[in-house]
């Protein structure tokens, strides 16, 4: 099992990724934004951080990077791609996964640990049962996710919504969002379940010695539906 | 060299902060007036001459805006 991570001019969470998956016994390679062969590489992962300064708007720019042309052919034959935090942003431009995320309601950059409740859906990257809670830090200034009546009904309708932000006992309320995304998303993949983008960082969450565990099966679950398949 | 100033704006029904922010703090201020406050992104381009708006409004598509969230108006200016 190898994945490969994306490293674009102002990533900066990269090395958390390789860390993680490296720590769990699978080999993880940087894929530079500039590469465009993606072979011997079974996952993607897009890291977070500031991608072209976030100028323009978060991703928009990334999502024009050689590799990404690649990543979406990967993504189009079935291949799973994670993005993580900027990275969800940059699929989100690049129209692998709908809808978009703005500034986070109040205007600040959040930074703590932050529950979040699992949802029965389609994902390929996880594979925890409906309900369970997870403590996992989230860390940005643009998560507030937002996307249009009928693709939220689709997204509903397809399990297509992964995560949501919540209280420490699973319940969701209006303000469990601590940036105002809507019906309070934290995570969504496409119909498919490969592709999948998330707000919150699991990469910090694996290595016991520094944070807690709450993040291995952001890497386990895929690494197990690709052994089945 | 030929101009478009470019004028891009959140779609009705999308939420801005940092112009609900604004709006807020007018308000503060005692510009009990003020109903709605809504913050974009104002581009300057310029280009060869010739290159038509259907060219420009390309860009904007692509890269300048996002059309999930955003709408945005070309001018053309003239001369640049």
């Amino acid at each position: 099992m190898r994945f490969g991570v994306v490293i674009f001019p102002g990533s900066n969470c990269e090395q958390d990724v390789i860390h993680a998956a490296r720590y769990l016994g699978y080999e993880a390679e940087y894929i530079w934004h500039g590469d465009t062969d993606l072979s011997g590489f079974d996952a993607i992962v897009l890291p977070g951080g500031f991608s072209y300064g976030d100028y323009i708007r978060c991703g928009a720019v990334a999502r024009f990077s050689p590799v990404m042309a690649e990543v979406v052919r990967f993504a189009e034959t079935g291949g799973p791609v994670m993005g993580i935090c900027n990275g969800f942003q940059i699929l989100a431009e690049a129209h692998l996964l709908p809808g978009a995320l703005l500034r986070n309601v109040g205007l600040k950059f959040i930074c703590h640990a932050q529950p979040l409740r699992v949802e029965e859906s389609a994902c390929q990257w996880l594979d925890l049962p409906g309900g369970t809670v997870l403590d996992i830090p989230v860390n940005h200034n643009e998560g507030n996710y937002i996307c249009d009546a009928d693709t939220l009904e689709r997204l509903k309708g397809n399990g297509q919504i992964v995560l949501r932000y919540c209280e420490a006992d699973g319940s969701v309320l209006p303000d469990s969002a601590p940036n105002g995304a809507l019906d309070s998303i934290a995570g969504i993949c496409n119909e498919r379940g490969n592709v999948f983008g998330l707000m919150p960082h699991p990469e910090r969450m694996v290595d016991p010695l520094c944070s807690g565990t709450a993040g291995v099966p952001f890497f386990t679950s895929i690494v197990k539906r690709l052994a089945e398949v | 060299m030929a101009r478009f100033d470019i004028y891009v704006t959140y779609k009705k029904g999308i939420f801005d902060p940092p112009g609900a922010t604004a709006e807020r703090a007018l308000q503060n201020l005692g510009y009990a007036e003020v109903s709605s406050v809504k913050i974009g992104k104002f581009i300057q381009l310029e280009v060869a001459d010739g290159t038509g708006v259907e060219r420009v409004a390309e860009m904007c598509g692509k890269l300048l805006a996002n059309p999930v969230i955003e709408d945005y108006r070309i001018e053309p200016v003239g001369e640049a």
